[in-house]
């Protein structure tokens, strides 16, 4: 026998579909702001980052979770915990160079384009999710970690997977911070 | 519950994000207002399908705003409505006493000049919710102590 789950977990699907519905009239609105796609994948991007940069504290007091040692064990972070917390979706983490400080997250479903069927053809390199990237990106800011994000691969543009590469720099600035004895 | 985090963050982003552009731009402010609440017009649009897909049929009008009140008010903004009057002549009142998009910005008269543009994003969401359930109207929103607010809805006959 099933009986409807309940109205808790239909809040919860419309409160993600409140974020993706918003997010998608934002694009929209971007798009008719703007003529180049390259303007609006700048905008999300920066829009992205100063999110990021708020969301991280969110993400750390509602997980509290410990420091990462390496950035192997931040990028399964950011894939394992905070995706799942935030988007429901865990992507796979791989790593791609033998310098060990570039990775990749692999989604095979993105809830952000769950409403949408696919691009505009006058908009073909336009980064639907681009604010995926800049929300990482400043997450990993405020935290002294400097990369840079990109998507590699876009279902959207018609890739078999939509891939998101983080690049972890150099750290600028090393502090080893020394407590009272 | 993370996914509030998420809504706030890019609704104030949004609100952010559009006047940074206008300033950049041409400088026309009224269009911020405008689009905000436009945007939040289509997102309330699709949000109310999804919702009452599975809902018996609304009684009347008031039956309606009720739904907003409660069952609406409460997915969105995870409360209920505080208060709703009506004159019964087509005009409704709904007062939010914590109203969750004010919450972190003042507790008093603070900013009060910058409240109007984080209330036309909310303002389109009923409009467009009230345009697909078969009615036509006119919502504005006022604010006097935050997070204190109150939205006006004006049903048009049509």
């Amino acid at each position: 026998m099933s009986r409807p789950s309940g109205r808790k977990q239909d809040n919860h699907k419309i409160s993600r579909e409140l974020f993706v519905l918003t997010y998608g009239a934002l694009v929209a609105q971007l798009c008719k702001d703007y003529e180049k796609d390259e303007d609006v994948n700048t905008c999300l991007d920066r829009m992205g980052y100063d999110i990021g940069i708020r969301l991280i504290e969110d993400f750390l007091a509602r997980s509290a979770v410990k420091k990462c040692r390496s950035y192997s064990e931040t990028a399964e972070m950011i894939a394992q915990v905070a995706f799942k917390m935030y988007l429901g979706v865990t992507p796979s983490v791989s790593c791609c160079s033998a310098a060990g400080n570039e990775f990749s997250l692999i989604l095979d479903q993105n809830p952000l384009v769950d409403f949408v069927e696919e691009l505009p053809a006058e908009r073909a390199s336009l980064c639907y999710c681009n604010l995926l990237c800049g929300v990482i990106r400043g997450a990993l800011e405020m935290v002294h970690l400097a990369a840079e994000v990109t998507f590699l691969q876009d279902k959207l543009k018609g890739d078999a997977v939509t891939e998101i590469g983080i690049i972890f720099l150099k750290k600028t600035e090393e502090k080893k911070h020394k407590r009272n004895k | 519950m993370a996914d509030e985090a998420l809504f706030l963050l890019l609704h104030n982003e949004m609100v952010a994000g559009l006047y940074r552009a206008a300033e950049q731009g041409e400088g026309e402010n009224g269009r911020c207002i405008t689009k905000l609440e436009n945007m939040g017009f289509r997102v309330g649009q699709g949000l109310i399908e999804r919702f009452t897909k599975d809902t018996a049929r609304f009684k009347d009008e008031l039956d309606i705003m009720k739904f907003i009140c409660k069952d609406f008010w409460t997915t969105v903004f995870k409360k209920q409505i505080d208060n709703l009057r009506t004159n019964h002549q087509g005009i409704y009142v709904l007062q939010d006493n914590k109203f969750r998009l004010l919450m972190q910005m003042s507790a008093g008269k603070q900013y009060l000049e910058h409240a109007p543009k984080y209330l036309a994003f909310t303002c389109g969401l009923i409009r467009g919710g009230l345009s697909n359930l078969g009615i036509k109207s006119i919502v504005t929103a006022e604010v006097s102590t935050m997070p204190a607010c109150k939205f006006q809805v004006m049903i048009q006959k049509m």
